[in-house]
């Protein structure tokens, strides 16, 4: 192969090696010598516009034929389960909203519950305080399940559900920036309760969200649904039955698009979630289509959850009573986010020695938490999000291990692509919804 | 750091915490009197909310029975099935509504086997495979934690496997379990457990040729020098001279 300008090649003690950048497959290969090198290693990856972030992909291939998948991680690791261990536990929730980026409340409270089981006070944790956990954590579900199908649609070829995936999330990260003060890495659910009540404001958005998404999720659904380069794209492609999901650890919607109704919102539940009135939806055909059809009607479920939710907020506390835990600060979402109130602020500036000092001895130090360890697992959007946290008595977390359903489920990829198209590695692997934030951490 | 407290073990026993003790004990009992200092304050001085940085320990102990729950299930199912239950499991703790079962490290593959194959327990799930490095508690500080879910049953009990530093040698599991493989994988790249018999025990997280494994307790954070204009950032505990 010569006179290329998209693929250009080199001699290297492994043999040829081609870097396409783009243009026309025939030409990298019928730069192969199709007897002495019948399989050719491509490296997708890192930095590819379809492997949903820094994901890097070894494909060993026989034509288009798919014989070999190793997936590569680690390039978004940050560390965050060590920074966790230097600071206290309230400022836990700041490191742990950054992991899996697209279901920040999901991480905040996986963590609160792990936090409050360790100090022995999940009963104190007031019913207000719950019921906007479970409503901000149903929002995140649709928000993050929207923008899988947003991306996915986009990597198979369906430009204009990206569009409308985005449109519709970023009305979710409105209303989040309504009650949190921001749109991402909120720190909303701490330790205790969570951190604001939600303003009224806030309710009504929420409440026309409720009457506005039905209708989208129709038009998402008379566009895709229907459509044979869709059905193409997703059907029988990237099969993996229960079996296969048990023994790889895969949860979440891949699990049940398998058949199996395991969704710890009801198996174990957390939250009050066995209060809530919702159906965990499955497919049997353990396929691309399978996960569309359960992501979107798990966007139905979670929005009957949202309803039962805003009509049983009644007014009450946010945070627990005890004033060793509770944050002493009423916080105030100002311009640049969220901060200490200008009342609070006068208070123990103006009038409270004792104020002034509990405030500063909890907000640098912290509480300290009996020592112990304690696991939490919650349904996040993508599967079993395991939270495990130890304690040795101190003011900060000895240890906190995420189990992230990005981590787990990636493993499920080989199995899913190998002996199949090339293509359908790209479906197969969003069909995961691999967030790499939570996944490398 | 030394800790002449009993390494026997269960519910976990408040030990004298050092570094800064006048925080606020919300459940904590505070174990030295405060008395000198305006808040009590009888360390460093220190109130920048890092203690001084010292870590405490704890010990476990076993638990007395009954364990209460299906706990109790558990242990005799696990009884009868595996016929070295006696000098696989060192202890049994049930601290919080959990259970943890303290597995002696050679018999870790085993004990797992059992508990996904036999009727009575049928643990389908591993859910989660992890370190944690209890530096100065005991010669055996890397802990291999293991969290198994039973779907049948609904049923969660956590494994424990403790190795040492000089002989972190346990098998791996992925034989019964192959969603342990990333999971072993991370575990060797940030402790330095090495899981006998796993296919590609290699690092997963950080880059091939990092030297080092992060999550150890004796790892600084940061102390890597960052590569800008000759810039170079202490780790945390050598930062500001609060000592």
């Amino acid at each position: 192969m010569t006179g290329s300008n998209y693929a250009t090649e080199r001699e290297t003690t492994e043999g040829r090696v081609f870097t396409v950048t783009g243009g026309d497959w025939d030409d990298v290969v019928s730069g192969v010598d199709p007897i002495n090198e019948g399989r050719i290693v491509v490296n997708m990856g890192p930095q590819h516009p379809s492997t949903h972030g820094v994901l890097r992909l070894i494909l060993e291939l026989e034509g288009e034929t798919v014989r070999e998948v190793r997936s590569v991680v680690g390039y978004l690791h940050t560390g965050i389960e060590k920074n966790l261990e230097f600071r206290n536990w309230v400022q836990g929730s700041t490191f742990v909203t950054r992991m899996d980026y697209l279901s920040p409340l999901f991480n905040e409270t996986g963590y609160a519950l792990a936090v409050e089981k360790l100090l022995g006070i999940e009963e104190q944790i007031t019913e207000r305080a719950t019921t906007i956990r479970v409503l901000m954590m149903e929002l995140n579900r649709i928000s993050s399940h929207l923008v899988w199908l947003a991306t996915t649609a986009m990597e198979l070829g369906a430009i204009n559900m990206m569009l409308y995936g985005f449109r519709e999330r970023e009305y979710i990260l409105e209303i989040f920036e309504l009650i949190t003060g921001l749109r991402m890495n909120h720190a909303y659910v701490r330790p205790g309760g969570v951190a604001q009540d939600v303003p009224d404001e806030a309710i009504v958005k929420i409440r026309d969200f409720l009457k506005l998404m039905p209708k989208r999720l129709k038009e998402y659904e008379d566009l895709l649904s229907g459509q044979p380069i869709w059905l193409e794209r997703t059907q029988n492609v990237a099969v993996l039955d229960v079996t296969g999901c048990l023994a790889l650890g895969v949860t979440g919607p891949v699990l049940r698009s398998a058949g199996l109704a395991w969704d710890l919102r009801k198996t174990m539940p957390y939250c009050g979630y066995e209060t809530y009135e919702f159906d965990v939806p499955t497919h049997t055909d353990g396929d691309v289509w399978g996960r569309y059809l359960v992501r979107n009607a798990e966007i139905r479920e979670s929005l009957k959850i949202i309803e039962q939710a805003v009509d049983r907020l009644k007014p009450g506390p946010v945070m627990v009573d005890d004033k060793k835990i509770a944050w002493p600060a009423q916080l105030a979402i100002g311009v640049d986010g969220m901060g200490n109130s200008l009342e609070h602020v006068a208070k123990i500036m103006g009038q409270s020695m004792e104020s002034l000092i509990h405030h500063f001895k909890l907000v640098t130090e912290g509480f300290r938490v009996p020592p112990g360890q304690v696991y939490v697992g919650i349904e996040s959007p993508r599967g079993e999000l395991g939270v495990h946290a130890v304690s040795d008595g101190g003011t900060r977390p000895y240890r906190v291990h995420y189990r992230e359903p990005s981590f787990v489920n990636l493993q499920a990829l080989p199995a899913m692509a190998e002996g199949g198209l090339i293509a359908d590695v790209i479906a197969g692997g969003a069909s995961l919804d691999p967030v790499m934030g939570g996944c490398d951490r | 750091m030394t800790d002449d407290k009993p390494t026997t073990g269960g519910v976990p026993v408040p030990v004298t915490p050092a570094g800064a003790t006048s925080g606020a004990p919300a459940e904590f009992p505070p174990a030295a009197p405060a008395g000198r200092g305006m808040f009590g304050n009888q360390g460093t001085g220190d109130t920048s909310g890092f203690g001084g940085l010292v870590r405490r320990h704890h010990t476990v102990e076993d638990s007395p029975r009954p364990y209460g729950g299906y706990f109790d299930e558990v242990r005799d199912a696990l009884e009868e099935a595996y016929p070295a239950f006696g000098e696989a499991i060192e202890k049994v703790v049930v601290d919080r509504g959990e259970l943890t079962l303290h597995i002696r490290p050679e018999r870790i593959a085993e004990v797992c086997q059992v508990m996904r194959d036999d009727p009575a327990l049928r643990f389908e799930l591993c859910s989660s495979v992890s370190g944690v490095d209890y530096l100065g508690a005991d010669a055996r500080r890397l802990h291999v934690v293991y969290q198994l879910t039973s779907m049948t049953y609904r049923r969660q009990v956590r494994l424990e496997a403790a190795v040492s530093v000089e002989e972190p040698h346990l098998p791996s599991v992925t034989s019964v379990y192959p969603t342990a493989d990333w999971q072993e994988r991370e575990t060797y790249d940030m402790f330095g457990v090495i899981f006998d018999g796993h296919p590609a025990l290699t690092r997963i997280l950080m880059p091939d040729d990092w030297e080092g494994h992060p999550q150890r307790k004796d790892y600084p954070l940061g102390g890597v020098p960052v590569e800008y204009k000759g810039a170079e950032i202490p780790p945390p505990d050598k930062r500001r001279s609060y000592q």
